[in-house]
């Protein structure tokens, strides 16, 4: 069911388009793209990121665990996602998407009549290097790119690193009455 | 076991008393289907009551509906304090559209607040 959600009056923007390479605070050499489709290779490097990825830093079921489960849940959202990668090297280390709630992405005219779900994941060996802030920062750069205006996620109340991050970027908390907590930014 | 099912009135409602039936019939549990009081939910309590007793019939499943009112959370612990019931079954959640599974704030305080067991219902 689509509902609609209360957003900041302010929106936030300026923020940095993809594709781009940065140095994070461990000195590794990161490049942020946007696959041009996802799928094949591009959601491919995605899944392997996701087979590595400690199951003890799941967020309300996501991702599901075990390759078959993972491919499952990506190949589901591909279609219609926005997504954008960091990778070290060859390997997929960092992955942030937005969603449409819609009940027919297919229908999807223009992107700001949506409103956009995110999720970000960075490998756990590849956290507190500033990659979160940057992954986030460019999603929401490519998203405004897109046409993208209205964001939302939902976090765990008690997930504060998580909280602080969203934060940081511009988002504000528009809902916490149950375990998890609504955050939202508008895009200019 | 004397199991307590309350349904608000959405789609994961229908599920939920689906489950809920389909255990009772292998097991033999004692069934209450108590119907929430929920506004802004798909179905209101009226008919969410008779989605309900259709499916106990069809079921040939001998259980008794309560209508209860006031906030569904509280309304629906209070009714399982009162009663001798083993568990109480509520659904699990929806998820959103990235695949998140969401619980509401009614899922919360019944998990916070049930003297019983209480099952989710995914």
């Amino acid at each position: 069911m689509t509902r609609t959600r209360t957003y900041p009056d302010e929106s936030v923007g300026s923020f940095p388009s993809p594709p781009s390479t940065f140095e994070d605070r461990d000195g590794r050499a990161i490049e942020v793209r946007v696959p041009e489709r996802f799928d094949g290779d591009a959601l491919e490097d995605v899944v392997e990121m996701y087979v590595e990825f400690d199951p003890t830093d799941r967020a309300q079921g996501i991702p599901p665990t075990g390759r078959e489960r993972i491919e499952t849940w990506l190949e589901a959202i591909a279609d219609y996602s926005v997504n954008v990668v960091a990778s070290h090297g060859t390997d997929a280390i960092g992955h942030a998407m937005l969603v449409p709630d819609v009940d027919d992405p297919s229908s999807l005219e223009d992107a700001a009549d949506a409103e956009w779900e995110l999720a970000i994941f960075v490998l756990q060996e590849y956290q507190r290097a500033g990659i979160g802030t940057a992954l986030l920062e460019y999603l929401l750069g490519h998203a405004s790119d897109v046409g993208i205006r209205r964001v939302w996620l939902t976090v765990e109340r008690w997930n504060q690193p998580a909280i602080a991050l969203y934060e940081r970027v511009g988002f504000e908390t528009t809902g916490a009455e149950s375990f998890e907590q609504e955050m939202a930014i508008k895009l200019e | 076991m004397n199991v307590l099912v309350g349904l608000g009135g959405s789609d994961e409602s229908d599920k939920t008393l689906r489950r809920t039936i389909e255990r009772t019939q292998e097991v033999g549990d004692e069934l209450t289907v108590a119907v929430l009081e929920k506004p802004e939910t798909k179905r209101s309590q009226d008919e969410m009551y008779d989605v309900a007793a259709r499916l106990l019939e069809n079921e040939r499943i001998d259980a008794e509906i309560v209508r209860l009112e006031g906030d569904p959370g509280s309304a629906l612990v209070n009714y399982a304090e009162q009663g001798e019931y083993d568990q109480l079954v509520i659904g699990g959640g929806t998820l959103s559209p990235m695949g998140k599974i969401q619980l509401g704030p009614i899922t919360e305080f019944v998990l916070l607040n049930a003297p019983t067991t209480v099952k989710l219902v995914r």
